[in-house]
């Protein structure tokens, strides 16, 4: 044997050590369990296989817009209050579509100055434009809107991921969904359950402690006929659980104030706890900062009523005896241990900057991908035997050569699949047996052509030369269209498609070594022990 | 062996036959995506809900039907899925019935509907997930383990769900056929707190209507960037006339794959959408394969006519076109009778298209070749209008 071909051969002995490798590892045993383990150690399982649950999210990232321009709005009635600049009004026109539009009227055209100057200075991220009658209009600044919008996107995609690692939830996938705006794609797991799991990354979470000005009331109406039909100002109106021993589905109103004395984000910890009565509530304790703010807002309300706001719903009434600092209890409404415990866990994580909605839900049960799994490999084997005999049948000795170069293929498409962690879905197995099939016409394009240069007459070595140099332009090409296609399908598609996308690829990718550099390096092999002029097996 | 002997077919002399035969295709397709049953969208595509049933029993069609049209589900279709043998019901609900502000309502409906005579104060055991499974355990304690059980239970729980789900199919017809799975204690506590029903969900797909418009946006936006990919490529690799053809040929197998689909009144799916844009890659193979030897005939036969070469070109790759796509579609038939309900919808379109682009490749992509070619000579342009590029 030369030299040059037992180079080739210690190449190829050694990419099939790199690639097994890559597939199992160092497994803990030979044992055919022990290397099974070790395999799906590496190379995970879809949800479509494993079961699990699959959803896309649409952040509302107007939600987040909105906050900020009702901030504005706080802002700029202090600020011109301050100036002693008088205005009419303050308000966004249109909240649903254009949320950072807000719109100022009646100021005097002596304020002009310190308005641009209160702008530029307190609300840098906004345009000012002034319009016809005293009248201006604020909006954001369009990269600044942008920002504030991805921004709430990869909130929400930490929060949601807060959430989910404390449910357990192993290997989950929680990313920005490319194929839409602001959507998120949350993969989970084995997760047979996704209604809560839903409700809990649903929960915006937002806490607000309120002073209760009146309430509770019936209805809607009623509140607004004991104000004489005009709420205050500074007050609003939220629907809450009704007083202690009322029917659980009563209705009740409170007026609360419109600025909260603490916010979520001044909560440090929320755990489950019972409340005095021993039915399930969640206790909460504020940072530093936020027990300050409470303290002096308590100390300042002694004898009044606070509310605890969840979500925009008044969970619990009391009743200020002393000054709090930094402690509080949510209970009402008639929790069970369960939804306490959830609910700390979700105040832990933090509030959503926006609303979510769902868009797409899936839910693979665990008796579909096992059944799944048997069809996959079923197929699969059943597909590679056909291609595995059919070659030997057609090619005779050659064909054990396609055969040692299709079975390596696949290994370093596995070897391949599990370095890159990447998941094995149901259409990642389709992509496997297409590879067989697609992969195996490199060979069957080569052997064609050495066949039709023996024809003409060319002895074994060059008909193998010839056949494999004018072949290689060939399967070059064939495998540049095939791929450029499965990347745009990479590009596309979502969750099982990308999987087929990338076996293919990586597959294909593998064929242009084992049907090219590992079949040449056999046919040598082969060539270099016949006679001068004995035929070709092929 | 081998199955072809230097054939010699006149294949160019034949295109008439191959053009009546695609426009026969073609023509059906497009008459059903228009008129009769139109594009067959999948859920993926058009939005809805669809909710994958496994009774313990052979299931009632009618029966279900009347069932889903008493609680409110007037539109909602039924279908036996997969063998019949495995009493699998498709329960298809369609986008009106699929709002985007409460998008599980749907399923929640059918689970309701489909729970009947419940015994008070049970609960499903072929529908309950780990966690109530554990949170029930926990509390009644069987195994007495005290306070810190949760671990213990919850270990007990997924053998509880896995020995329905992946032992029994998904649905139980008796407790006894957990035993040995759990603890005793385990299995006799739990008829005090479950019952049987006679079905389980086993898979949901729920798609609001955003995103089955975005779907259909981005797979026709893919389907256009394969293609203009492959015009790219070949335009690069060849020259710009052998592109178009290439490119003509897989549009008009991807038309007919899809027609095909139309006709059979068989639902494109995303899956599907990935089959086309494969084939599309593939079915060129076959085309290059062809290409590449009449480009190099041509360098070899100067003063031949091109449709000779062509001919002969075919020819002389005959054995390895039929090889290759046969291959390839002994995989995919493989696929297809094997690979599972789930994977139905995509091996059809394989087959389908392997069997189109592989006819194609012979009978329009190279005529397409010879036509342009003589369109040129007799608009007197140069006659050798197939130039050489050596690359």
């Amino acid at each position: 044997m030369n030299k040059n071909l037992l180079w080739r051969l210690g190449i190829i002995v050694a990419t099939l050590l790199v690639f097994v490798f890559g597939i199992f590892g160092i497994p803990q045993g030979l044992s055919g369990h022990a290397l099974l383990k070790a395999m799906t150690d590496r190379i995970h399982l879809g949800l479509d296989l494993r079961g699990g649950t699959h959803l896309i999210l649409q952040v509302q990232v107007n939600d987040a817009v909105n906050v900020d321009a009702q901030n504005a709005v706080e802002v700029l009635k202090e600020q011109l209050n301050k100036h002693k600049i008088s205005y009419a009004d303050i308000s966004q026109p249109d909240p649903q579509n254009q949320p950072d539009h807000v719109v100022l009227k009646g100021i005097p055209p002596e304020g002009h100055k310190d308005l641009v100057d209160i702008v530029s200075e307190r609300l840098p991220e906004y345009n000012l434009s002034s319009e016809a009658g005293n009248a201006y209009t604020l909006s954001m600044k369009p990269q600044m809107l942008t920002e504030l919008k991805n921004k709430a996107v990869s909130q929400a995609i930490e929060t949601i991921r807060n959430r989910i690692d404390q449910l357990g939830v192993s290997e989950p996938t929680i990313q920005e969904h490319g194929l839409g705006q602001y959507q998120i794609l949350v993969q989970l797991p084995d997760v047979d359950d996704p209604g809560r799991v839903k409700d809990i990354m649903q929960s915006t979470a937002m806490l607000e402690i309120k002073q209760v000005i009146g309430g509770p009331y019936p209805s809607e109406q009623a509140a607004l006929q004991d104000k004489g039909g005009v709420l205050p100002p500074d007050a609003i109106l939220l629907p809450g659980h009704g007083a202690p021993g009322a029917p659980p589905d009563q209705e009740a109103w409170y007026l609360v104030s419109r600025v909260s004395a603490v916010r979520g984000k001044d909560l440090r910890d929320a755990q489950p706890s019972t409340d005095q009565n021993g039915q399930p509530s969640v206790h909460f304790t504020l940072t530093g900062e936020g027990g300050q703010r409470f303290y002096a807002f308590t100390s300042a309300h002694v004898d009044d009523r606070l509310g605890v706001v969840l979500d925009n719903k008044v969970q619990e009434v009391a009743n200020i005896k002393e000054p709090i600092r930094d402690t509080g209890e949510i209970s009402g409404g008639s929790m069970t241990q369960q939804q306490a415990k959830d609910l700390s866990m979700i105040l832990r994580s933090g509030a959503l900057p926006a609303g979510i909605k769902y868009l797409e839900e899936r839910t693979v049960g665990p008796s579909l991908g096992a059944d799944s799994i048997r069809h996959g490999v079923t197929a699969a084997i059943i597909g590679m035997l056909a291609v595995l005999i059919f070659m030997l049948i057609y090619y005779r000795a050659a064909g054990i050569n396609a055969d040692v170069a299709l079975l390596l293929n696949l290994i370093i498409l596995l070897g391949f699949m599990g370095y890159f962690e990447a998941v094995l879905t149901l259409s990642g197995i389709a992509g496997v047996i297409l590879t067989v099939g697609m992969g195996v016409d490199s060979n069957v394009l080569i052997f064609e052509r050495i066949r039709e240069e023996l024809r003409n007459g060319k002895t074994p070595p060059s008909a193998v030369d010839q056949g494999f140099s004018h072949a290689w332009i060939t399967i070059v090409d064939t495998h540049v269209t095939t791929i450029v296609s499965a990347a745009i399908l990479f590009i596309f598609g979502t969750g099982p498609v990308k999987g087929f996308a990338v076996t293919l690829t990586f597959g294909l990718l593998a064929n242009l070594f084992t049907a090219v550099f590992v079949s040449r390096a056999i046919f040598d092999w082969v060539l270099s022990r016949k006679q001068r002029g004995e035929a070709l097996s092929i | 062996m081998e199955f072809f002997h230097n054939p010699n077919i006149d294949f160019l002399g034949k295109k008439w036959y191959f053009l009546a035969f695609s426009l026969i295709f073609s023509v059906a397709g497009v008459y059903s995506m228009l008129f009769w049953h139109h594009i067959p969208y999948g859920v993926d595509f058009r939005g809805g809900t669809l909710v994958y049933v496994k009774f313990s029993h052979p299931p009632n069609d009618n029966a279900l039907r009347a069932a889903m049209d008493r609680a409110g589900l007037h539109h909602a279709k039924i279908q036996r899925y997969d063998i019949p043998s495995n009493n699998e019901v498709l329960i298809d609900l369609d986008v009106q019935e699929t709002s985007e502000q409460s998008l599980d309502k749907g399923k929640a409906q059918i689970i309701n509907t489909l729970e009947k005579n419940v015994p008070p104060g049970k609960i499903d055991l072929n529908n309950a997930p780990v966690l109530t499974l554990k949170n029930y355990l926990m509390d009644k304690d069987p195994m007495h383990l005290g306070s810190d059980a949760e671990q213990k239970y919850k270990e007990q729980a997924q053998a509880i769900v896995n020995g329905r789900d992946k032992v029994h199919g998904g649905v139980l017809t008796s407790l006894e056929e957990l035993k040995g799975v759990v603890d005793p204690t385990v299995l006799a506590s739990l008829s005090d707190g479950f019952f049987l029903s006679d079905f389980g969900v086993r898979n949901v797909e729920i798609v609001g209507p955003q995103v089955g418009a975005q779907l259909r946006k981005q797979a026709i936006l893919a389907t256009a960037y394969s293609l203009a990919g492959m015009l790219i490529y070949l335009g690069f690799r060849f020259e710009w006339i052998y592109g178009i053809a290439a490119v003509v040929t897989v549009f008009h197998d991807t038309l007919i794959t899809v027609g095909a689909f139309s006709l059979l009144d068989k639902d494109i799916s995303l899956t599907v959408i990935a089959a086309i844009l494969t084939l599309i890659g593939y079915s060129n193979n076959d085309t290059i394969v062809v290409f590449d030897r009449i480009r190099e005939n041509i360098k070899l036969m100067r003063r031949e006519k091109l449709s000779d070469i062509v001919n002969r070109s075919i020819n002389q790759t005959l054995s390895r076109t039929i090889l290759t796509a046969g291959l390839t579609f002994l995989t995919v038939l493989a696929l297809y009778l094997f690979g599972g309900e789930v994977l139905r919808g995509f091996s059809l379109a394989l087959v389908i298209g392997i069997l189109i682009g592989t006819y194609s490749s012979i009978a329009i992509a190279a005529p397409i070749l010879v036509a342009y070619q003589d369109w040129r000579v007799r608009k007197g342009k140069r006659p050798t209008a197939m130039p050489v590029r050596a690359r």
